[in-house]
């Protein structure tokens, strides 16, 4: 990539992080959302930071370079979401299941 | 049938045009280095996902310890002080230059006047470092309850990610050595590194600074009421 293109994506890419950090503050900091849909709204803005970071800054676009780093990258995805998602979908079911504590 | 090697490959195709998808000749050096590179950062990605679900599972449960959303506020107002305490040393410092600048020379330590000021001043900045390490050793005093899952969840998912940003500081050091192909290469990983790093660290802010800030559903102004009284574990 010549420098100028470069400098031009790299530039892109800060304002677009720098813009959804803001909308993340925002979010959490003020009665903007609905407040049952603040976390819904801090996941939206995180996915969209982290695709950002993705095409902008590790360059992961649509070329052929990147289709092996793209497969990679969907198998990484698909293994956080069993780990995350079994983890707390196994102990909620264990804690709604537990004998009622003693007080 | 014949199994292609890299040794049988053509070798007249030229390097740019190595696809992924098997065309083409072997690719460059630095597709395969950051392919490679490009693995070990999902594995390490696939670690740090354990520690946040950990953290998503056990956050909620803090045995009567200060919960997400009190720890982030207890540090943002320390935050503030630290802000305001830095804005008043520079501005001390900036007044002290400018004085002794107008007076052409040092002031006269022997005279009563700036004796005074310069006790003052000494007293005012001890006085700033010991409010904030107080209000360091409240927050830790405050925070710390052994007996609290969120507490140990915070901690085995904030400090992985605080050794991995340590350690990656004296990458680059290899630049000593003249920026040849190698250190070029070794650079690229370092930038590829840092920015999957954010990512984590976009992770650990959403999950453990932001949403649990926000996740135990109270309005602002009732966590704005000092903290005074408050039971402990």
């Amino acid at each position: 990539m010549s420098p100028r293109p470069a400098i031009l994506s790299y530039t892109v890419g800060l304002g677009l992080a720098i813009l959804a950090t803001i909308a993340s503050f925002v979010v959490s900091q003020t009665n903007l959302l609905w407040a049952p849909g603040i976390p819904v709204g801090l996941i939206v803005l995180a996915f969209a930071q982290i695709g950002v970071h993705l095409v902008f800054f590790l360059h992961l676009g649509s070329g052929p370079d990147s289709t092996n780093n793209i497969l990679a990258l969907a198998f990484g995805v698909l293994i956080v979401f069993l780990v995350i998602t079994g983890s707390v979908w196994i102990i909620a079911n264990l804690n709604s299941n537990m004998m009622p504590m003693p007080q | 049938m014949t199994i292609a090697t890299i040794d049988r490959a053509p070798t007249a195709v030229p390097t740019e045009l190595a696809r992924g998808r098997g065309g083409g000749g072997p690719a460059s050096k630095r597709i395969v280095v950051a392919y490679g590179f490009w693995i070990f950062i999902l594995s390490d990605i696939v670690m740090f996902s354990a520690l946040f679900a950990a953290y998503a599972v056990l956050s909620g449960n803090t045995a009567g310890g200060p919960t997400g959303r009190e720890l982030f506020d207890l540090a943002q107002r320390l935050h503030r002080d630290d802000v305001s305490a830095v804005v008043e040393l520079y501005v001390r410092a900036r007044g002290v230059v400018r004085r002794t600048a107008a007076a052409g020379a040092l002031p006269d330590l022997r005279s009563p006047h700036i004796r005074a000021r310069c006790g003052l001043s000494v007293h005012r900045g001890l006085g700033i470092c010991r409010h904030g390490g107080e209000g360091r050793r409240a927050l830790a005093q405050r925070a710390f309850c052994p007996a609290s899952s969120l507490w140990s969840a915070r901690t085995a998912s904030t400090s992985p990610a605080g050794l991995i940003c340590a350690r990656s500081i004296w990458w680059p050091r290899s630049i000593a050595k003249g920026l040849r192909a190698a250190v070029l290469r070794r650079l690229l990983c370092w930038s590829l590194f840092w920015h999957a790093l954010d990512i984590v660290w976009v992770g650990v802010f959403t999950l453990v600074y932001l949403m649990g800030d926000s996740s135990d559903g109270r309005s602002r102004a009732r966590v704005r009421r000092p903290h005074a009284g408050r039971r402990r574990a």
